[in-house]
């Protein structure tokens, strides 16, 4: 449980609640989320917009998005407090650090593989493919730009 | 099937070197060949928009994308018709799903 983990919550608040109220509930609960330990990294509303279906006879919702740093815990007691209030219709959580960092990953390759790519039809002669080798990556090259 | 193969390819497969369809700006490489002479018939080959735009993660709430992959009925789009390579069409299935848990898109549409 070391590691710090990254999570995106997106809960829907009952449309009918008071504007303050519903404020006031997503302080509580960004509350509980630091009061576990949890750092609450963006707190976005998302605003006021249609569902796509109905959810307990209600056809809009409020959406806000919270975006949380910590190891779990935190994210237990929200969702075990999401779900005994009435004015949460729905929420879910998402992991995101893992596929962030996969992305990360991707992102660096291919930027790695942009920079060497202007010595590759020089150099691939010694690498092995020979003259018609270095003549093929170049015609792909110019199919990917 | 041989379209599909190659579109995996594209998306992992870069860095092995020698590729087949790159023949230089010429309209015969871009273009399918299937099954010989049979129906004379040349299809534009379909390339993942992912890969080509570089998405490394699709997200859950931009409905806006996902909306062009849900055709009327609500359904995943599949990507013999999209195009899609799998990796991308992984992550999009699992997108859409989500998004449709928090009733971002409909599960059946009417």
């Amino acid at each position: 449980m070391a590691e710090k983990r990254v999570y995106e919550v997106v809960f829907i608040i009952d449309p009918d609640t008071a504007e303050e109220d519903a404020k006031r509930l997503v302080e509580v609960l960004q509350q509980i989320a630091t009061d576990q330990g949890g750092n609450v990294v963006k707190n976005e509303l998302m605003g006021r917009r249609p569902l796509a279906y109905r959810i307990g006879r209600k056809t809009e919702g409020v959406y806000v998005l919270f975006e949380i740093e910590g190891t779990g815990k935190e994210i237990a007691e929200l969702e075990r407090r999401m779900r005994v209030s009435d004015q949460v219709l729905r929420y879910l959580t998402v992991r995101v650090d893992e596929d962030r960092q996969r992305a990360e990953k991707l992102g660096a390759k291919r930027a790695r593989r942009a920079s060497k790519r202007p010595f590759a039809a020089g150099a691939s002669a010694g690498q092995g493919g020979g003259a018609r080798g270095a003549g093929r990556e170049a015609a792909g090259r110019d199919e990917e730009e | 099937m041989s379209r599909n193969f190659s579109n995996d390819r594209e998306f992992d497969g870069d860095d092995d070197g020698p590729r087949h369809g790159g023949s230089g700006g010429g309209g015969g490489g871009d273009r399918d060949r299937r099954g010989g002479g049979g129906r004379g018939r040349m299809r534009r080959r379909k390339v993942c928009r992912f890969c080509l735009d570089k998405v490394d993660i699709i997200d859950f709430k931009d409905v806006k994308l996902l909306q062009n992959y849900i055709p009327e009925r609500g359904k995943v789009l599949p990507r013999r018709i999209s195009g899609s390579c799998a990796p991308h069409q992984r992550m999009l299935a699992e997108a859409i799903k989500r998004a449709r848990n928090i009733a971002l898109l409909p599960y059946a549409a009417d």
